[in-house]
């Protein structure tokens, strides 16, 4: 049952936050964005069995490394840009989290950009010459 | 988990004794050392913050970056 103590840690964090606030927002913010990384910290783990269990599946099933590689890159750069993100409009930044987020799908199409040319080849291969 | 959830009261533990030492200087009249106080407090927790999103973020890399 550790969704009780994630819950109960979000609770306690969340009433310390407002305690914390009246008096200096600075560290009402490092508060929160502490018990943020604790919880990704403790949720990572998790995410490590269930990507490890897809690595063996993909090797059993024969396919090829790279994608496999880029998916997960991919799914990395989407968890650390939007936590990034979510801190940043935490504390009332919108303009920076939006660029934040912008970086993220940037590079999430950079990295696609070699799966989405040998998608383009294989269709010009089914095409006829 | 419970190593870590100390963290979060220490950092609030921090932040509510900060504010009251800054009350506390400010009704001295000493307006600068509050500052000083506070600026010092806020580096102190920082540096456990930012180790705790060192920590995640190396996990994070060695999990789905493969590095």
């Amino acid at each position: 049952m550790e969704i009780i103590q994630v819950v109960g840690l979000g609770i306690i964090a969340t009433v310390l936050i407002l305690i914390v606030k009246e008096q200096k927002p600075l560290f009402a913010f490092l508060l929160a964005l502490a018990t943020s990384l604790l919880i990704f910290l403790f949720l990572i783990g998790k995410i490590g069995n269930v990507i490890s269990m897809l690595e063996d599946l993909a090797e059993n099933s024969g396919v090829q490394i790279i994608y496999l590689k880029t998916v997960l890159k991919i799914i990395g750069i989407a968890y650390i840009a939007e936590m990034g993100a979510q801190i940043v409009r935490d504390a009332g930044q919108e303009s920076i989290a939006s660029k934040i987020e912008l970086a993220g799908k940037v590079l999430i199409l950079v990295l696609a950009v070699p799966i989405i040319g040998i998608i383009i080849e294989t269709v010009l291969k089914l095409l006829p010459a | 988990m419970n190593i870590e959830v100390n963290a979060i009261f220490q950092i609030a533990g921090i932040g509510i004794i900060i504010a009251m030492i800054h009350t506390v200087l400010k009704q001295m009249g000493k307006e600068d050392m509050a500052h000083w106080v506070t600026l010092i407090g806020f580096v102190v927790v920082l540096f456990m913050v930012v180790r705790l999103l060192d920590d995640l973020l190396k996990e994070i890399k060695s999990i789905f970056l493969f590095q």
